[in-house]
């Protein structure tokens, strides 16, 4: 009697299409991939029903979580000059690498004594290192005001563009806090700006 | 690779040619799925798909005094943002009105607008536009809570609203009802 033969049968699957499909994917995540920033605020945005979305560039935002107060501000020449006008304005000089460091550095809270050490510290560090805020006060000269003062002008001067501002602040923060920035902006005669939200469907 | 040898066994030349054996055309794909996939999941892990909103606001110019209006007392509402995530508004003047206590959403704050814009149109010659509304948040209120005040002005689609300085009074009035 001849043995009966099992036909082998190859375990190999097709994978071309899958293949395809996850290079699809992958090509849809990398274009449409924007890093998170990490901030240091902690800021948890309230919902609202607005839908239009926050611009990516020409923004000023100004985080608040905790009474601190963080800056940002999306192009780098502009950081770099800012910081440069910072520096003359409370006798700070900062060093090349320093500047290059601020201009890579996206959200910042740490006052003008301490910015330079801020700039000194190993990257890997820095996400220990105190973030106090921006001291803000309703005077005229306070620092968060020149901050945002500076980097106007030099908007102005490198692109000849208005900057927008927004507030980026945490839902729980009390209106005192709120009431600062807002005055602050309205004394340079910012009277327009944007409120950060998240989105949420309306109650009907 | 885990793959069985499917060819019919070899090493049986009975004379003849000898062939060369075709080599396939077909590549082994597993580790090149793994790589995307693995990138996939890093991508979809890192990007932030809710993009955040921005919420327009404009505040009065305070530096020309003359562009400023004073407000009809007959068609204004004025909303107090008090602690404990709750509101208080009146029509018209201070005190002339006694205040409505509510909370913020469909029932309370938007229900309360709506019915106040119709009041104000139906002396206005049917104007539902003509509603003017303070907002007066306290220090003991949320950046939550005036967020949700400006968006049931969208959603109400009130025309006139600003925000303003709250007074002494009306702080007073807020004890009063235990929510500063």
């Amino acid at each position: 009697m001849p043995r009966v033969k099992v036909a082998r049968k190859s375990t190999a699957i097709d994978m071309t299409a899958m293949c395809d499909v996850a290079f699809l994917l992958l090509t849809f995540f990398i274009l449409t991939a924007k890093p998170k920033v990490d901030d240091p605020s902690k800021a948890e945005v309230p919902p609202s029903t607005i839908m239009q979305p926050v611009a990516d560039v020409n923004m000023i935002t100004i985080s608040v979580g905790e009474n601190k107060a963080f800056y940002s501000v999306t192009e780098q020449d502009v950081r770099q000059e800012a910081l440069k006008a910072m520096g003359d304005k409370y006798g700070v000089s900062f060093t090349p690498e320093e500047t290059r460091r601020f201009s890579l550095t996206q959200v910042f809270g740490v006052p003008m004594k301490n910015l330079k050490s801020f700039l000194d510290t190993d990257p890997s560090e820095l996400k220990n290192f105190p973030q106090t805020g921006i001291p803000a006060d309703t005077t005229n000269n306070n620092e968060l005001f020149n901050w945002i003062y500076t980097s106007r002008q030099a908007e102005r001067a490198l692109h000849d563009k208005l900057l927008n501002v927004s507030i980026k602040a945490d839902r729980k923060e009390e209106y005192p806090m709120i009431n600062t920035v807002i005055s602050i902006l309205e004394k340079q005669k910012l009277f327009k700006f944007q409120l950060i939200t998240s989105l949420k469907t309306a109650q009907k | 690779m885990a793959e069985l040898d499917t060819s019919s066994g070899g090493g049986k030349h009975k004379g003849g040619k000898i062939r060369s054996k075709k080599a396939s055309t077909r590549v082994d794909l597993t580790a090149m799925v793994d790589l995307a996939f693995l990138l996939i999941t890093f991508f979809m892990y890192t990007t932030t798909l809710q993009k955040p909103k921005a919420m327009d606001l404009a505040m009065p110019d305070n530096s020309v005094k003359t562009s400023q209006l004073p407000i009809a007392a007959s068609r204004s509402m004025t909303i107090l943002l008090g602690s404990h995530n709750k509101v208080e508004w009146y029509m018209g003047e201070a005190g002339k009105s006694a205040p409505t206590v509510d909370n913020y959403g469909k029932d309370g704050l938007r229900k309360a607008i709506i019915e106040n814009a119709k009041k104000v149109a139906d002396t206005h010659n049917g104007d539902e536009k003509l509603m003017e509304v303070v907002i007066k948040p306290s220090d003991k209120s949320t950046y939550e809570n005036l967020v949700a005040v400006l968006d049931e002005m969208k959603i109400t689609n009130v025309q006139i609203y600003a925000i303003v300085k709250i007074t002494q009074m009306e702080i007073d009035d807020l004890k009063k009802n235990s929510i500063y």
